[in-house]
């Protein structure tokens, strides 16, 4: 493994320090270990799914269990199980790793894996007591069993607090008494058991291991969804069943910590999931634009159609930047984790909950990269693209979910810009506090930002620019709109962008520095390239959420005063993108595949 | 039983071929085992569960095949040794490798040894036949099925489609032809195994061999990518007219006939 400094990074950190490239984990940092588990995965899902041809598009729990015991004897069930309990160990960077590349290709029955190995058993992996280990993770690593994860009912989905589902313990003391109902929960077609999340009389949001066979569990008919086809989503019902009190996942009041801390690695899921998903769009959309021709030449040839190839490319370079960035970041905390202390799952919380906002930026710029890919990769494949026979029309309907389950776009923008105001006043957020205190006075043309040197200063000073931009325009809301901040959701939403940028820009930036630094300018020419276009293309979206904020906060003169300095201080003279794009995408049409 | 595998590390059969300057650029390029030689390592992990004994996989090639060999390890295999030739400077045929190897047999003891039929990247099937050569034992190529019975070994060999029945003793030298196994891959905690499993790097020293005694026997000129696809031609008019057309065609244009 090559060099990543071994330091502990705090969540969120990003908005006020500079980091070193050395302290950033890169997709170049995979360990020969790694490529081996990477190659596997692959190969698991080339012999075991896509060879099922279109058997393996449709829903079919008898295939889907098949396909789930198989991946439970090659090990891929065990991704994110200590190794006390027969698994690969905790490990983020494994587990991202492994969740790229059950998505990188076209396999519609990798989901209910997915959900399986993250949602599914981490709730028991993390807070689980060494009984509900034992019972129920060593069955559902071999894929003997299988699990799904109930939080969504019909009156409560982005308002997860807001569940009707109700419990409360028997008279005798033995068991709790569970009614409720929950809808589009995955792979509720088949699991054997469930993660349910209820209110203890009414009040205390807690969570339950719940069996399938318990009287009184019954599961509704299988939704039939826009995409996803393949995969089960179903509706359940809890009729007085009996939950036997030692099912009690946790402590009792404190479920919506576990549902939250689970979900943020949910979150990191979804990122390098669709991560793989959009490789492989690259990889059909390039294919595609290679064979087609129209007026006697072939349509990649056209720079149109190049153009697309170059952005889904720069952005998958991104993405991948930041998912592997962030996966590591939890990687300290996880090793040092003890599953046979007694305390492990207030220390999982922590160790995973350090990172929300990144978790939540990588799923928001994840999904969206995705839907962007989808979308355009279909527009490469014209009419053919609107047919079931070409792989992109499903890519595009099955991308489509992933703004919207495990939280909303809109939802976790606001919760990115809500955790930094929440840390603030907490006083956990010195650094910011800080800078805030100054930002006002030092934020002007003149007082130049901190130069940079070397192959990317340009992009390394419009990423501080960025952050700058960023302070500077907290520093007024916080005044402007006290305490009514959070209700102002087009303003956080706004904030929510510049920070998602900020760390995309930055992931970017720092990556290809590493690989500047390890191979040499000439070798990273490429890299050069989408970092200096990606970046300057953020730093314009920057500007324009800022100015509307500004716009939102000021008016009249001060307005004015205030567009005037925005503009000066992030003015930069800009590159040719659309000579910088052909190079990009003439890799990407040589090689019909993700490139970099 | 002592069972060994000669593995070779190649391009990966979907890379695209960069060549510059007659030499195949490496660059980025994806690598894997041989695609035959892992039928040699299923075969080798199969005769070991069967059997007993120990499977050791040796390649000739340098640090990067270091990766191949932990997936081989990965798989199953007991042992791997890398027999390094970076250090020298002259191009490398197969004569060079089947010396290589034939120096570093010469000195263990073993019942077989397996191979793939032919390496994917240059299609040569030369190495293992001029290993058993040099060591002077059987060598079947080519198989499909291998049955072992105290030293008494019964083959089923590819003949271009057909199939041939061997009998034959140990020790032996077999290469492996698909249709012999379906090759398992790693599995996630073979991988993690793998890691505690020895690997050991020998150069030619260690073998008592001088770089004159491994000197290609062979030379490449060039290399050069097959000319591009033309697209193909279709014929218009009636069926007669179109035959008269295509017969005319494959005399003048293509004289193929
Ligand atoms: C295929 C599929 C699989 C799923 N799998 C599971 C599963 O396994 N387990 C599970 O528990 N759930 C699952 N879900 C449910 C999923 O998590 C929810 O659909 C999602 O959380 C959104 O909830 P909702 O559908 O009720 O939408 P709503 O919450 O009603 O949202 C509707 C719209 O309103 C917006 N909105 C909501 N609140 C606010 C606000 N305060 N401010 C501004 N905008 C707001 C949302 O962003 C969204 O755009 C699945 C859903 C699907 C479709």
């Amino acid at each position: 493994m090559s060099k990543v400094e071994d330091v502990q990074i705090a969540g969120g950190s990003f908005i006020t320090e500079d980091i070193h490239y050395n302290q950033v984990f890169t997709a170049e940092d995979f360990s020969e270990e790694h490529q081996m588990i990477a190659k596997t995965t692959e190969d698991f899902v080339e012999k075991e799914i896509l060879s099922l041809g279109e058997e393996g598009e449709k829903l079919n729990y008898d295939l889907t269990l098949q396909v789930i015991k198989k991946a439970g004897d090659v090990g891929i069930l065990g991704a994110s199980l200590p190794e006390e309990y027969g698994g690969l160990g905790l490990e983020g960077i494994r587990f991202a790793l492994m969740k790229e590349k059950l998505n990188t290709q076209s396999a519609a029955l990798t989901m209910p894996i997915g959900g399986h190995i993250g949602i599914g058993m981490l709730p028991i992996t993390f807070f689980g007591t060494k009984h509900q280990r034992e019972k129920y993770l060593t069955r559902l690593q071999t894929g003997d069993i299988t699990t799904a994860f109930a939080l969504t009912e019909p009156q409560s989905g982005t308002d997860a607090s807001s569940i009707k589902t109700n419990a409360y313990l028997s008279e005798d003391g033995k068991y709790y008494i569970l009614n409720g109902s929950k809808v589009f929960i995955t792979n509720a077609g088949f699991a054997d058991i469930f993660i349910v999340f209820a209110k203890l009389d009414g009040k205390d949001f807690s969570t339950f291991i719940v069996e399938r066979q318990w009287d009184g569990v019954s599961i509704g008919p299988e939704e039939d969804k826009m995409g996803l086809k393949a995969s089960s989503t179903c509706s359940m019902t809890f009729e007085d069943v009996k939950v036997p009190v030692e099912n009690l996942l946790g402590e009792p009041g404190k479920g919506h910590i576990f549902a939250f801390n689970v979900l943020n690695f949910g979150r990191l899921s979804v990122g390098a999931g669709c991560l793989g998903n959009t490789k492989n769009t690259i990889y059909h959309s390039a294919a595609y634009a290679n064979e087609r021709v129209q007026f006697g030449k072939k349509i990649s040839s056209f720079p149109l159609i190049a153009k697309k190839l170059a952005e889904m490319n720069m952005k998958a370079y991104v993405l991948e930047s930041m998912v592997y960035r962030t996966a590591h970041l939890f990687d300290k905390g996880l090793k040092e984790l003890d599953f046979n202390d007694s305390n492990v799952g207030e220390k999982s919380r922590k160790a995973v909950g350090e990172y929300m906002m990144e978790c939540s930026i990588n799923k928001v710029f994840g999904s969206e990269t995705l839907d962007f890919a989808v979308d355009e990769g279909l527009q490469i494949h014209g009419g053919y693209g609107y047919m079931k026979e070409y792989p992109i029309e499903g890519l595009y309907r099955d991308s489509r979910i992933k703004r919207i389950f495990e939280g909303t776009s809109e939802m976790n923008r606001m919760f990115i810009t809500n955790t930094v105001i929440r840390k603030l006043k907490k006083g956990k957020f010195r650094a910011l506090e800080d800078a805030l205190a100054r930002v006002q006075e030092t934020f002007t043309a003149d007082n130049q930002t901190p130069s940079h040197d070397g192959a990317l200063s340009r992009e390394n000073e419009l990423l501080s620019k960025t952050k700058e931009l960023f302070t500077y325009l907290l520093s007024y809301a916080l005044d402007v709109f006290e305490e009514t901040l959070e209700d102002e959701q087009e303003v956080t939403s706004n904030f929510g962008d510049i920070i998602i940028l900020m760390f995309a820009i930055e992931s970017a930036v720092k990556r290809t520095e590493k690989i500047i630094a390890e191979r040499g300018e000439e070798a990273a020419q490429y890299v050069m390239k989408m970092t200096t276009v990606y970046v300057q293309e953020a730093f314009e979206d920057v500007i324009d959420f800022a100015k509307e904020i500004a716009a939102a906060m000021f008016d009249g003169d001060e307005l004015h005063q205030q567009l005037q300095k925005i503009t000066e201080n992030t003015f930069f003279i800009p590159i040719n993108t659309i000579l910088f794009k052909r190079e990009i995408a003439q890799k990407v049409i040589d090689s019909e595949s993700y490139s970099m | 039983m002592n069972i060994y595998v000669i593995m070779k590390r190649t391009f990966d059969t979907e890379e695209k071929i960069v060549i510059n300057d007659g030499v195949i650029d490496e660059d980025g390029a994806e690598f894997i085992i041989n695609p035959y030689d892992e039928y040699a390592i299923e075969e080798a992990i199969v005769l070991r569960d069967e059997h007993g004994g120990e499977v050791t996989v040796v390649t000739v090639g340098d640090e990067d095949a270091e990766k191949e060999l932990r997936t081989a390890l990965a798989m199953g295999a007991d042992k791997a040794v890398l027999i390094d030739v970076e250090d020298v400077d002259e191009e490398l045929d197969h004569f060079s490798i089947s010396k290589a190897l034939t120096a570093y047999f010469s000195k263990k003891e073993y019942d077989i040894i397996l191979g793939g039929n032919v390496a994917v990247d240059d299609g040569a099937g030369q190495v293992a036949s001029r290993v058993a050569e040099g060591l002077g034992i059987n060598q079947v190529t080519t198989i499909t099925s291998l049955e072992i019975d105290g030293t008494a070994v019964n083959i089923e060999r590819d003949v271009e489609g057909d199939v041939e029945k061997i009998e034959t003793s140990l020790p032996l030298l077999v290469t492996c032809q698909q249709g012999l196994n379906e090759p398992r891959y790693p599995s996630l905690p073979g991988i993690m195994k793998a890691k505690k499993k020895p690997l050991d790097t020998i150069d030619l020293d260690d073998l008592d061999l001088e770089e004159e005694d491994v000197e290609a026997k062979t030379k490449t000129i060039d290399r050069f990518l097959p000319p591009e696809k033309q697209a193909g031609k279709i014929l218009e008019g009636e069926v007669d007219e179109q035959v008269d057309e295509l017969v005319q065609l494959l005399r003048n244009e293509a004289k193929v006939i």
